[in-house]
C-alpha cells in the first residue's frame, strides 16, 4: 500500500490548518455561507437534514487496518457510533459539528488520511477496482497510477472551481468493477504492440442525464497520462456550461460539442500541453508502484472443507478468484437482511480492521456498492475469518443477489432527496431472504436511488428504482436493463411510479417473469436484453 | 473612451517591483482591433487565445472573476503565462483569501478584489503551501520533481 | 403557520424559531407570520442560525406543530430507520407521524 513521504504528510497537515483556519473565520462572520460552503464541501463537509456529514475519502478504496481502526474510532468519538460507506468507496459520517471539524481532519491525518476533494466542483476522489492488485483477470495493478492521479488533483490550482463536480475511475481488466464508463474521465490501462498506456473514456456519468462515456483514445502513454488528463480537465474547465448547473458536466459537453470535436479540442491542448512539462518525472510512477508490490503470498490449501452448507454458501457467494491460486479476496457484506445498506458501527469497523490484520496482509478495500473487501485471505484461513464475522454480523451471504442492494441514504439523511431509500432496500431485503427467492435469483443488481442525481446508481441497476416527490408524497420509478459493468447499459423507466409497497410487489413481480421465462445460466439482466421491456411492462400495469 | 478596469490603488496585493500601469484598459475585442492598447481586461467568456498576438505590447491583463465560483480565469491566466506573457497579470472582482495561492500559482501577479481583504489573512493563504504538486510556470518545483532530484 | 428553521452554526443540529429564540424541538416553533424574512435576516446575520428558510405547518390540536412537507418531519423527529437516534426514541408512533 501506498505510504506517505514527508511531502504527503505536509500537504495533507497544511490543509487541516487551512481548514482550522476557514472554520474560525465562519464562526467569527468573517466568511459567509455563501462563501464557506465550497470550501467546506472541498473538505468533504456537508450540511444534510440533521447535521454536518463528513464524507472521508478512501483513495481508489484501498485502506489498511490502523486506518480501518482510526474510521470506527472517529465513529464512537465525533459521531453516535456509525458510518456510512459511500458508493463512490468513501465513508461518510452523519452526526458532525462544524466546531469538531477540523479536529477530526487531525485525527485522520495522523493516519495518512483526509477528507480533500470529497465534494466541491472539483476532482473527487479516484475510484478504481476493488479487487485491485488481487484479481486475477487484470492486466496490471490500477492503484499506482491511481495514485498519481491523485497527488496530481489533490490542490490542482487550475481545476478547483470547475464547472461542477468530476470523478475519475482507473481500471486495469477487461471486466470492469468501477463503473468505469460512468465516469467524468474513466481510464482503462491497457496493452497495446507489448507496451502499457491508458484508454480514456470521457463524458459518462449518472445524474439526471445518464451518458455512457466514449472512448476519445485508445492509448495514452504511460508518461503522457498526467498531460493527458490535464489537457481533457483544461478544455472542459474553459467551455463547460456554467449557466445551468445541471448542463454542467463534462457528460453535456462532450454531448454537445460531439466526441469528435471535444477530442479534437483536447489533442490540440494535449500537444501545447506536451510542451509545458507537466507530466511528474518518470521515476516518480516507478517509485510509487513498489508501494503495491505483492505480499509474500505463501503456497497453502486450494479449497475449502465444505461440510458446513452456511459456510460453503459464503464461500460460493462471498469470494473473488485471486491471482494466487492459494488465496481469494473476501467480501464483507454490509447488507445484513433488513440492515441499512454500507452501515457499520464503530465496533464492526474495528472488527474488520482486526480481521485484515490477520488474515489479509493488513489490507482493505471498499466496494462502490458499500460492501468491504479483504483482498488476500489464504483459502485455508476462510473458515476462521467467516466465523469472526458472522459473530459480528457480517457474514450475510449475499454478494450481487438482490439483497446485496445499493442504496443511497436517501431521504432519511440527505438534504437532496425526494424520497427515502433505505426502508424500500430493507423491505426487499427482508422479504426475498423470507421467500428463499434470493437464491434462485442468482446475480441480480438492485440499485436504489432517493432522488435524480441518482447516487444509488439507479440508471446502472439490473434493477432500478428512483424516489421521486409527488405531491410531497414518496413515489418510486421502476427501471430495468441497466448495467455499470463492461456491459455498460442505461435502465428504462418501465412506466408510472408506485407508491412504498407498490414498488416492492413490483420488485416481486418483475423477477417472477425472470423467473418464468429465463433459459439455462441467464441472469436476470440477460433475461431483460433478450426478450425487452414488454412482457415485464404487461406483468406491472396489465 | 472610459476605462474598465482598476486603477492602481484598488490593487491590494502586488508581486511585482515594476510600476503599475496606470492608464485605460480595453475588452479583448478591442484590445484586437486597436494597435495600441497595452492594457486589457477579459471576462470569464473570453478567449485567453485571442490576445497571444498582441503580448508584446500589453503591459497589464486584468482578468475578471464576476464570481469566485466560476474558474475560468485560472485557465486564461495559465494560457497567458505559458504563451510568454511577462507583464502584469490582475485578478479582479469577487476574490476571497481562500482563491489567492491557487490564483498566484496560475500566474497572477497583483490582486484587486472587490472588497479588501484582512492583510493578515491574507498573508497566511499566500504562504498555505510549502510545496506543490503540481508543475505551473510559477517556477516551482514540484513534489514529485524534488523527490527525485 | 409559518415556521422558521435551519441549522445551528456550531453543531449542525436542527433549529426552529421559538418567537425569541432558537429550539431544538418542533413543537415549540412558533409562527412567524409576516416577519419571517425580517427575523430570518437578523437571525442569520447574527449567526444565530445557519442556513435558515420558511416553511409551511399546521398547530395540532394537541399543540403540537407539524411542519407540511416530509423532507422538515424527517428534520423535526430524525431518521426515520434509526429510531434510536431520533428526538422520540422511546416513541414507536413517531415515525408514523414523518410518513
Amino acid at each position: 500500500m501506498y505510504k506517505y513521504d514527508s511531502y504527503d504528510q505536509q500537504m495533507v497537515d497544511a490543509r487541516v490548518e487551512e481548514f482550522r483556519d476557514q472554520a474560525r473565520r465562519r464562526l467569527e462572520g468573517k466568511l459567509t455561507e455563501d462563501q464557506f460552503k465550497p470550501l467546506r464541501l472541498m473538505n468533504g463537509l456537508y450540511l444534510q437534514l440533521h447535521a454536518y456529514m463528513l464524507r472521508v475519502a478512501i483513495p481508489y478504496g484501498t485502506l489498511n487496518s490502523a486506518q480501518m481502526t482510526a474510521l470506527g474510532d472517529i465513529a464512537d468519538k465525533y459521531d453516535r457510533g456509525y458510518g456510512h460507506f459511500t458508493t463512490r468507496q468513501n465513508l461518510q459520517y452523519n452526526w458532525i459539528k462544524l466546531e469538531d471539524a477540523a479536529d477530526i481532519l487531525a485525527d485522520l491525518a495522523k493516519v495518512e488520511m483526509h477528507a480533500i476533494q470529497t465534494s466541491g466542483n472539483c476532482i473527487r476522489n479516484i475510484s478504481s477496482d476493488h479487487f485491485a492488485g488481487a484479481a486475477h483477470d487484470e492486466l496490471v495493478d490500477p492503484r499506482p497510477y491511481a495514485e498519481l492521479l491523485r497527488q496530481w488533483s489533490s490542490f490542482h490550482p487550475e481545476f478547483t472551481y470547475l464547472p461542477r463536480k468530476f470523478k475519475i475511475a482507473v481500471i486495469a481488466a477487461e471486466k470492469d468493477r468501477a463503473a468505469m464508463r460512468l465516469h467524468d474521465i474513466g481510464i482503462q490501462i491497457v496493452e497495446k504492440d507489448g507496451k502499457i498506456g491508458a484508454a480514456f473514456y470521457v463524458g459518462g456519468g449518472m445524474g439526471r442525464t445518464p451518458m455512457i462515456a466514449p472512448m476519445i483514445r485508445d492509448f495514452v502513454p504511460l508518461d503522457q497520462l498526467i498531460t493527458y488528463a490535464e489537457a481533457c480537465l483544461r478544455v472542459y474547465n474553459r467551455y463547460g456550461r456554467r449557466d445551468n448547473k445541471y448542463k454542467a458536466r463534462i457528460k453535456i459537453l462532450v454531448h454537445e460539442l460531439g466526441k469528435d470535436e471535444y477530442t479534437r479540442q483536447v489533442e490540440e491542448e494535449y500537444a501545447h500541453m506536451q510542451q509545458q512539462g507537466v507530466e511528474p518525472p518518470r521515476e516518480e510512477l516507478e517509485r510509487i508502484k513498489p508501494f503495491f508490490a505483492d505480499p509474500a503470498f505463501e503456497v497453502g490449501a486450494k479449497s475449502v472443507d465444505r461440510s458446513d452448507p452456511d459456510f460453503a454458501l459464503w464461500v460460493d457467494r462471498n469470494t473473488h478468484r485471486h491471482k494466487h491460486d492459494s488465496y481469494v479476496s473476501a467480501v464483507i457484506s454490509l447488507k445484513p437482511v433488513g440492515g441499512i445498506p454500507g452501515d457499520a458501527t464503530g465496533e464492526q469497523i474495528r472488527i474488520m480492521a482486526r480481521l485484515a490484520q490477520q488474515y489479509s496482509f493488513d489490507e482493505l478495500r471498499i466496494m462502490h456498492t458499500q460492501n468491504v473487501v479483504l483482498p488476500h485471505v489464504k483459502i485455508e484461513d476462510l473458515h476462521a475469518l467467516w466465523t469472526a464475522l458472522d459473530a459480528a454480523d457480517l457474514g450475510a451471504p449475499n454478494m450481487d443477489s438482490i439483497e446485496d442492494m445499493i442504496a443511497c441514504p436517501g431521504l432519511d439523511y440527505c438534504a437532496l432527496a425526494n424520497a427515502r431509500s433505505i426502508p424500500l432496500a430493507q423491505r426487499i431485503s427482508e422479504k426475498f431472504d423470507a421467500s428463499g427467492k434470493t437464491e434462485k435469483l442468482g446475480e441480480l443488481k438492485l440499485k436504489i436511488s432517493g432522488c435524480i442525481n441518482a447516487c444509488g446508481h439507479h440508471h446502472a441497476g439490473h434493477i432500478g428504482i428512483l424516489g421521486v416527490d409527488r405531491k410531497g408524497v414518496e413515489n418510486y420509478q421502476l427501471s430495468l436493463g441497466g448495467s455499470e459493468a463492461e456491459d455498460t447499459s442505461l435502465a428504462k423507466i418501465t412506466g408510472p411510479g408506485f407508491t412504498e409497497d407498490g414498488v416492492i410487489e413490483a420488485v416481486e413481480k418483475v423477477t417472477d417473469v425472470y423467473l418464468d421465462v429465463r433459459e439455462d445460466g441467464e441472469r436476470f439482466l440477460d433475461t431483460y436484453r433478450r426478450i425487452g421491456m414488454a412482457p415485464f411492462k404487461e406483468a406491472l400495469y396489465d | 473612451m472610459t476605462d474598465l478596469g482598476t486603477s492602481p490603488d484598488e490593487v491590494q496585493f502586488r508581486f511585482r517591483d515594476d510600476e503599475p500601469a496606470d492608464h485605460g484598459t480595453v475588452t479583448a475585442d478591442a484590445c484586437c482591433d486597436q494597435t495600441n492598447a497595452t492594457a486589457v481586461r477579459i471576462e470569464p467568456g473570453d478567449d485567453a487565445r485571442t490576445l497571444l498576438p498582441f503580448l508584446d505590447r500589453l503591459a497589464l491583463i486584468e482578468v475578471n472573476f464576476p464570481s469566485f465560483g466560476d474558474g475560468r480565469g485560472y485557465s486564461s491566466a495559465r494560457i497567458l503565462r505559458e504563451a510568454g506573457y511577462t507583464g502584469e497579470l490582475r485578478a479582479v472582482g469577487d476574490l476571497g483569501i481562500d482563491q489567492l495561492s491557487h490564483m498566484r500559482r496560475c500566474g497572477f501577479d497583483a490582486f484587486a478584489p472587490d472588497k479588501p481583504l484582512d492583510a493578515e489573512d491574507a498573508e497566511r493563504a499566500f504562504s498555505t503551501w510549502d510545496n506543490v504538486y503540481q508543475r505551473t510556470t510559477d517556477g516551482r518545483r514540484t513534489i514529485p520533481e524534488l523527490r527525485h532530484e | 403557520m409559518k415556521v422558521l428553521t435551519g441549522n445551528d452554526l456550531k453543531t449542525g443540529d436542527v433549529i426552529w424559531w421559538t418567537g425569541s429564540g432558537w429550539s431544538r424541538r418542533v413543537d415549540d416553533a412558533a409562527d412567524a407570520g409576516d416577519r419571517a424574512d425580517e427575523i430570518l435576516a437578523t437571525e442569520e446575520a447574527a449567526r444565530r442560525v445557519n442556513v435558515p428558510y420558511v416553511i409551511e405547518a399546521s398547530r395540532e390540536e394537541d399543540g403540537s406543530v407539524r411542519p407540511a412537507h416530509i423532507k422538515d418531519r424527517v428534520r423535526a423527529l430524525g431518521p426515520t430507520v434509526r429510531p434510536d437516534l431520533t428526538l422520540k426514541p422511546q416513541d414507536p408512533e413517531a415515525i408514523d407521524w414523518v410518513i
